[in-house]
């Protein structure tokens, strides 16, 4: 069982007006096994808490702390939080011209298992991941994003969440950009990471319609840089139902 | 005279001031430009292995196929006669690569080296050069393609660290052929290249690639010119080039020429640079120089950036650290073009040596 417990947390980005503080001060605490969904409208803050939990450079921490069963995730260099067993699904996954999905898997695989993984098992374990994501075999021989589709980023991002078996992972706006059935596939592969791995899910997202494929334990409701209101599932019902209007300040 | 024309058009000891030697630092040229270097008759190419029936590799008297006014290829023309000539006689098709390799000694002289390489008609071969070691060396290399013929040429400068190398590689290009070359730098002090291709019949083709990683106190100078005279002919340049270290200096020159005749030409170059530190630069010059209207097409792109930090997140967001992340986006930059040689254990003793410059460049 691990805990990743962030307390205080605040957050300030430098823009051409000056520092801005995004975060104002979030506290969340998820275990293994968790599915934590953070709802809320665009600007509140998001994805500057999954990006500074990542250790994105653009963002300075300003107050608080993040730690992950007791490790002050905050010192760490961005490779090793995700030795440390975090993973961040971005909502735009970078482009790495010249590199092959193939390549990028086995090197980032090796880098988290501190050894290269065996390739008869690897080349398994890589078949089986496409295969649960109805991805093509070509796909692995792609440059890492490089004209992907959105719904091919997205699949790619999750396939490397059911390789790289983190301990929590935050997904970014996963939902964002894809059709009906590609979000059942995506959501699919979430879920079946979270069964094998024990995996603590943070969900960041707009919509409810995730999360009728992946069923939160808790919802938090996101405005203004904090945590506003905590709930149960059926605060995504009533959030659906009303909007965020209660939360932004009439 | 044209810009472009007066570019090659210098039959004297260069000053620096000329439009083809202003970047080039003279002094550091071994006197291969002056005439100040002593030369000394080391014939360092040779063939590897034996070849084939229908290829022939001998030493001899070389007519020069194609005037020329630049200063080193004059010296060189002036000098000797003598060179070595590979040829390969029409409709020979060979299909493993010829690999002519250089085994060089010493920097207290200098040598003055000519050499052809001829496709008969309809011939195809890939020919590798490969340059190792240190030397100073200039060099008046042409390729002759006869109509029809087919090569691909792949040239390794994998030069030592003391190497001076100032070459031309004029490409000459007959009716239907089809001519692709691969250019990579990765070694020497001072490296200065002049890929030449000159259409002499319609009909042809030419796929110029290229790439080029200079560290600390390296000058690798690439400076191409696509003299499209006849119709219908094509030609692409594509140049990658990294720079990492204090002083790392890079020069890319495309000089690509459509004149009057030259209608239904088809024309593309690019030369694209990644500095990896500060303190390094990469000059980027793209000319283009249109004489008709009636052509397919004409461009030309070249930029130069930084290192792309969202790159390197993305990659250690993945557990991958820093190091490894550079060495991979560096490598996924070159791969594209060292992809094109074809050759598993070059493609990856290149790939070691740009992993080597680069840890050795630091951050």
């Amino acid at each position: 069982m691990s805990t990743l417990e962030i307390r205080g947390l605040k957050v300030t980005v430098d823009t051409e007006q000056g520092v801005k503080e995004i975060l104002k001060g979030v506290d969340l605490t998820i275990k293994s096994g968790e599915t934590h969904a953070i709802m809320g409208p665009n600007g509140s803050g998001k994805s500057t808490l999954a990006y500074s939990i990542a250790g994105h450079p653009k963002y300075t921490i300003a107050g608080g702390t993040v730690t992950l069963d007791g490790a002050d995730v905050l010192e760490m260099s961005v490779d090793e939080r995700a030795k440390a067993g975090l993973f961040l699904a971005m909502q735009y996954p970078v482009e790495v011209p010249g590199v092959s999905v193939s390549n990028f898997l086995r090197t980032a695989a090796t880098a988290l298992r501190g050894e290269a993984p065996k390739l008869r098992e690897w080349v398994g374990e890589v078949k089986s991941a496409m295969e649960g994501l109805k991805m093509d075999p070509s796909f692995a021989q792609r440059n890492v994003n490089e004209g992907f589709s959105g719904g091919e980023k997205k699949r790619h991002e999750i396939m490397q969440l059911e390789l790289l078996k983190p301990k929590f992972a935050i997904l970014d706006e996963t939902d964002s950009g894809l059709d009906v059935d590609a979000l059942r596939i995506v959501s699919e592969g979430v879920v079946r990471a979270k069964e094998a791995n024990n995996l603590g899910v943070l969900l960041i997202t707009h919509y409810t319609r995730i999360l009728r494929y992946i069923q939160p334990d808790f919802v938090h409701v996101f405005a203004a840089g904090k945590v506003v209101e905590q709930g149960g599932p059926e605060l995504a019902e009533k959030l659906e139902a009303n909007g965020y209007a209660e939360y932004v300040g009439a | 005279m044209t810009t472009l024309q007066s570019n090659l058009l210098e039959n004297h000891t260069p000053t620096g001031r000329e439009e083809a030697w202003r970047f080039t630092p003279l002094k550091r040229l071994a006197g291969l430009h002056d005439g100040s270097a002593k030369p000394e008759a080391r014939n360092s190419l040779t063939l590897n292995g034996t070849a084939q029936s229908g290829v022939s590799f001998t030493r001899g008297a070389v007519t020069a196929a194609s005037a020329s006014e630049d200063a080193i290829v004059n010296r060189i023309r002036n000098y000797t006669s003598d060179g070595a000539i590979l040829a390969i006689d029409k409709n020979v098709v060979v299909d493993a690569p010829i690999f002519l390799n250089r085994s060089c000694g010493g920097v207290d002289t200098a040598e003055l080296s000519r050499v052809q390489i001829r496709l008969g008609e309809h011939s195809k071969a890939t020919v590798i050069l490969e340059n190792t070691g240190d030397t100073h060396l200039a060099e008046d290399l042409e390729i002759i393609l006869a109509p029809g013929s087919d090569l691909t040429f792949i040239s390794l400068q994998e030069w030592g660290s003391k190497a001076v190398y100032a070459a031309t590689h004029n490409a000459i290009i007959d009716r239907d052929a089809t001519f692709k070359a691969i250019h990579v730098t990765v070694g020497g002090d001072v490296v200065r290249l002049l890929p030449k291709v000159e259409f002499v019949g319609p009909g042809a083709s030419a796929d110029l690639q290229g790439v080029y990683f200079a560290t600390a106190g390296q000058f690798f100078e690439h400076r191409m010119h696509v003299d499209h005279a006849v119709p219908r002919a094509k030609s692409n340049v594509n140049y990658k080039g990294a720079l990492a270290g204090d002083k790392a200096h890079t020069v890319w020159i495309g000089d690509v020429y459509i004149r009057a005749a030259a209608e239904g030409t088809d024309t593309y170059e690019l030369n694209r640079n990644l500095l990896l530190t500060d303190g390094a630069r990469a000059d980027s010059v793209p000319n283009l120089e249109i004489e008709t209207g009636e052509i397919v097409g004409a461009g030309h792109a070249s930029t130069t950036g930084r290192f792309d930090d969202e790159q390197l997140f993305y990659l250690m967001s993945r557990g991958i650290q820093e190091a490894d992340a550079r060495r991979l986006v560096v490598r996924g930059f070159f791969n594209e073009v060292i992809a094109l040689i074809g050759n598993e254990e070059i493609q990856e003793r290149l790939m070691t040596r740009i992993d080597d410059e680069l840890e050795k460049a630091g951050k």
